[in-house]
C-alpha cells in the first residue's frame, strides 16, 4: 500500500479533498462512478513509477460536502474543477480521468487546451449517440450498479463496503451523494455538450476501453477517437468492464505507464 | 369532513399475466398493451364517473398527473378538470395537481389553473406535488438533483404570478422571464387554496405549515400505514405551534361499499386484486433517482409512497395482492354502508384528517360498479361521516367560488338564430 498524504484544496468556500503518493512525473486522477472512498489497487500500482494525485469531485466523497448543488450548468462544473485542479497543483500535468471523470477531464481539457499535458480517457462518457444511449446507471437498482460498472462486481463492492466503526448512516448518505452528483452531472443520457467542444482538445490522448464495458455502447467509441485534434491512441483492455479501473487495475495501470512513459 | 371523489384512471384491460410478463407499469410499461380505441372508452367512462360523482353531494371530485403510467391515464390533469368545470357545478374541482418543476415556463401551471378557476367559476383547489421519481426524473427527464429547487422556484412564480396585479420581471435560478403577466387571474383571492401532496418529508410538514398549505398523504395502502406518518405530520405541527386544525390535512383511501361485507368482498375483489396486483407492480429501478430524496429524509428514515410500493413490490410473498391480504392489511375500507362509515370515521379521527380522498374506482372497475359504490357511499355513508369536525374545526383551506346565482351556466340552447344574435 502507497503512502498516501491528504490534503485540502479549498473553493468556493469548500474544502476538496486532495490524495497523493508515489514519486516521480506528476498525474493527476479523477475517479468514476461513486468517487474514492479508499486507495484503490490501480492507484497503487500506478503511484509504483508517478507521483499521483487524486483530487476529490464535487459531491463525491471528499468533494466538499454538497458542493455540487451549487453547480446548474456544465460551465459551473468546468470552473470549479479548473480551481480545483489549480488547487491541487495539477495546472500543466497529465491528467486521467475515468468514466464520468473522464467526462470532465476531457471537457476541461477542452475548454483549457494548453493546461493538461497529456490526457488519458478510461471508458469516456459525456458524448451522447440519441441512437444507441449508454446504459442508464440510474435505471437500475443500486445493488445493481457494481454488476452494471464492473465485469468484476466483487472488487467495487469491496471498494464500497463500510469499514469497521463506520457511521452506517454517514457512510450510506455519502455514497447516495456520490450518485447524486453523478446524476447532477450526466442526468438523463450522460451528454454534457463534449461532443461540440472534443475537438478543442489537442494534446496526446490515449482512450482506454473495457471489452466488456456494460455501459457505453461500442459505437461511441469513433467519437471519442476522431473528436481530438491531437494525436489519440485507443486500447481494449480485455476482461475490463466499464470500470476498467477496479476490474484491471495492474493491467490499466501498466497500459497507462506506457503510454504516459518517462 | 369534506368528502372528495378521486379518480386516477387506471388502464382497465392490463393482461392477466402483465405482473409475470412485465418488469413494471410505469416508465417503460409496454406501449402496445395501450389501446387509444379502447383508451376512448375509458377515458370517456372515467368522466362519467367523475361528472356522475359531483352530481351525488361528494364535495369535490379530484384528478391528478402521471406520465408513461398504467395506472394513471391523467398525463394532463387540467384538460379533464377543464371539462369537468363545464359539466359540473356545484363540486370543487380539485387538481391534485400538477408537478410543477415540469413545466416550462410554470407559469403555464398559473395560467391554466387559472383558466379552469375561471370556467368553473372559482371552484378549483390548486395541487402542488413534487411528482413521482418516475414521473418527474424517468418520464419527464428532470434532474433528480434539481428537481425539489426547481419545485420552490416554480411555486414561487406562479404565486406570484397569481398575486400581483402588475407585470414583473423574474429572475430565477431556473426560470428567467423579462415579463410576467399573466391573462387570466384566477377568480379566487388571493389565489385557489394550495394543498400539497407529499411523502413522509419532513421538510415538506415544515413547509406546509410555513406556507398554510394543506397537505395531502396519497396512500394506496390504507390508513392503518398512513397512521404513522399523519402521526408525524401532526407531531411536527405541535412543535410547530400550529393548531390541530383536521382541514390541514388531507389523505386518499379506497372504499367498496354493497349491502353485506360478504358482498362488498365479492364485488370488489377483482377491481383491488388487479390494482394491488397489476397497477402497483412499480419496478424498484425507478423509485429512488438520487438526489430525489433529500439528505434530511434519508437522515430520518423516512421511505416515500412509491419506494414503499417498489419495496412491496419485491419483497415477493409480502405483497398484498389477494383480496383477503388486502383487507387485512387495511388498506381498502369494505363492508356494508355502517361498517365503512364505522371505519372512516375511526380512520378520520385517528388520523385527525378533515379532507378524505376516495377512491371509489379502482383497478378494472367498471363504470356500473364505481357508478354504486359512489351512489352507496353518497347515500348512505356520507350522511354518517359528514358532520365529523365541523362542530369544532373551520376549513380555511377550502374554495370560496362565486355565490352560484352569479354563476355562468352552460348554455345548450343556442341555435345560431339571427333573432339570439339582436338580443
Amino acid at each position: 500500500m502507497s503512502d498516501v498524504q491528504q490534503s485540502a484544496v479549498r473553493v468556493d468556500g469548500a474544502d476538496f479533498r486532495v490524495w497523493t503518493a508515489g514519486s516521480g512525473p506528476k498525474v493527476g486522477v479523477f475517479a468514476g462512478f461513486g468517487g474514492l472512498l479508499q486507495w484503490t489497487p490501480f492507484l497503487c500500482k500506478l503511484a509504483e513509477t508517478r507521483t499521483v494525485v487524486v483530487p476529490s469531485l464535487p459531491g463525491f466523497p471528499g468533494g466538499g460536502g454538497r458542493a455540487h448543488v451549487a453547480l446548474d450548468s456544465q460551465l459551473d462544473w468546468l470552473l470549479m474543477v479548473r480551481e480545483i485542479l489549480n488547487g491541487a497543483a495539477l495546472e500543466g500535468e497529465d491528467l486521467i480521468g475515468i468514466s464520468l471523470g473522464a467526462a470532465l477531464a476531457a471537457d476541461v481539457t477542452a475548454i483549457w487546451p494548453h493546461k493538461t499535458k497529456r490526457l488519458v480517457l478510461v471508458s469516456p462518457l459525456g458524448i451522447c449517440d440519441g441512437h444507441a444511449p449508454i446504459a442508464d446507471p440510474w435505471g437500475v437498482t443500486p445493488q445493481n450498479l457494481p454488476a452494471l460498472l464492473c465485469a468484476n462486481p466483487q472488487a467495487l463492492e469491496a471498494h464500497q463496503k463500510m469499514p469497521e466503526g463506520a457511521d452506517e448512516l454517514e457512510w450510506e448518505v455519502s455514497q447516495i451523494r456520490a450518485n447524486e452528483a453523478a446524476a447532477r452531472l450526466l442526468w438523463p443520457n450522460g451528454d454534457i455538450g463534449l461532443g461540440k467542444r472534443i475537438g478543442r482538445i489537442f494534446c496526446d490522448t490515449f482512450i482506454v476501453w473495457g471489452a466488456a464495458d456494460k455501459v457505453v455502447p461500442e459505437s461511441h467509441r469513433p467519437l471519442y477517437k476522431n473528436g481530438p485534434c491531437g494525436k489519440v491512441t485507443e486500447r481494449v483492455l480485455n476482461g475490463a468492464g466499464h470500470q476498467a479501473d477496479f476490474d484491471c487495475p495492474d493491467e490499466l495501470a501498466s497500459m497507462i505507464d506506457d503510454f504516459l512513459g518517462n | 369532513m369534506k368528502l372528495m371523489w378521486f379518480h386516477l384512471m387506471p388502464y382497465t384491460e392490463l393482461p392477466d399475466d402483465f405482473r409475470e410478463k412485465n418488469p413494471g407499469v410505469w416508465v417503460d410499461i409496454n406501449s402496445k398493451l395501450f389501446d387509444p380505441a379502447r383508451a376512448h372508452h375509458m377515458y370517456n367512462d372515467f368522466m362519467d364517473e367523475l361528472e356522475y360523482a359531483a352530481t351525488c353531494g361528494f364535495d369535490a371530485i379530484c384528478v391528478n398527473e402521471h406520465h408513461s403510467n398504467g395506472y394513471g391515464l391523467m398525463p394532463s390533469p387540467n384538460l379533464i378538470a377543464s371539462s369537468l368545470a363545464r359539466r359540473t357545478s356545484e363540486a370543487m374541482i380539485c387538481i391534485m395537481g400538477n408537478s410543477l418543476a415540469l413545466y416550462n415556463p410554470p407559469t403555464r401551471i398559473a395560467e391554466e389553473m387559472a383558466m379552469i378557476d375561471c370556467i368553473s367559476g372559482g371552484r378549483v383547489i390548486a395541487g402542488f406535488p413534487v411528482g413521482t421519481p418516475m414521473d418527474t426524473c424517468y418520464a419527464y427527464g428532470q434532474n433528480p438533483s434539481m428537481l425539489r429547487d426547481r419545485y420552490y422556484e416554480a411555486h414561487d412564480l406562479i404565486k406570484r404570478a397569481w398575486t400581483e396585479r402588475e407585470m414583473f420581471s423574474f429572475n430565477g435560478r431556473y426560470n428567467k422571464l423579462r415579463y410576467v403577466n399573466i391573462w387570466p387571474h384566477p377568480v379566487q383571492k388571493p389565489h385557489p387554496p394550495i394543498w400539497i401532496p407529499g411523502g413522509g418529508s419532513v421538510e415538506t410538514w415544515q413547509w406546509c405549515a410555513e406556507m398554510d398549505y394543506v397537505y395531502c398523504y396519497l396512500s394506496y395502502f390504507g390508513y392503518k400505514i398512513g397512521l404513522s406518518t399523519m402521526r408525524g405530520f401532526w407531531n411536527e405541527m405541535e412543535r410547530l405551534n400550529k393548531e390541530r386544525n383536521p382541514y390541514r390535512a388531507g389523505f386518499l383511501q379506497f372504499v367498496g361499499i354493497a349491502e353485506s361485507r360478504e358482498e362488498a368482498m365479492r364485488l370488489y375483489k377483482e377491481p383491488a386484486e388487479y390494482f394491488y396486483g397489476r397497477c402497483l407492480h412499480i419496478d424498484p429501478r425507478f423509485a429512488q433517482p438520487p438526489g430525489y430524496t433529500t439528505e434530511a429524509t434519508i437522515r430520518a428514515r423516512v421511505e416515500g409512497q412509491v419506494a414503499t410500493a417498489a419495496k412491496k413490490a419485491t419483497a415477493r410473498g409480502k405483497t398484498a395482492t389477494e383480496m383477503q391480504d388486502i383487507i387485512d392489511q387495511g388498506y381498502i375500507m369494505i363492508g356494508s354502508p355502517d361498517e365503512v362509515a364505522e371505519q372512516l370515521r375511526h380512520a378520520a379521527r385517528e388520523m385527525n384528517v378533515g379532507h378524505m380522498m376516495l377512491l371509489c374506482q379502482f383497478g378494472n372497475m367498471n363504470k356500473q360498479l364505481a357508478a354504486y359504490n359512489t351512489k352507496m357511499f353518497a347515500e348512505r355513508v356520507l350522511p354518517q361521516v359528514r358532520d365529523l369536525f365541523d362542530d369544532e374545526w373551520e376549513d380555511h383551506w377550502w374554495p370560496t367560488p362565486i355565490p352560484t346565482p352569479e354563476r355562468a351556466v352552460p348554455d345548450a340552447a343556442l341555435d345560431g338564430s339571427i333573432a339570439e344574435a339582436a338580443e
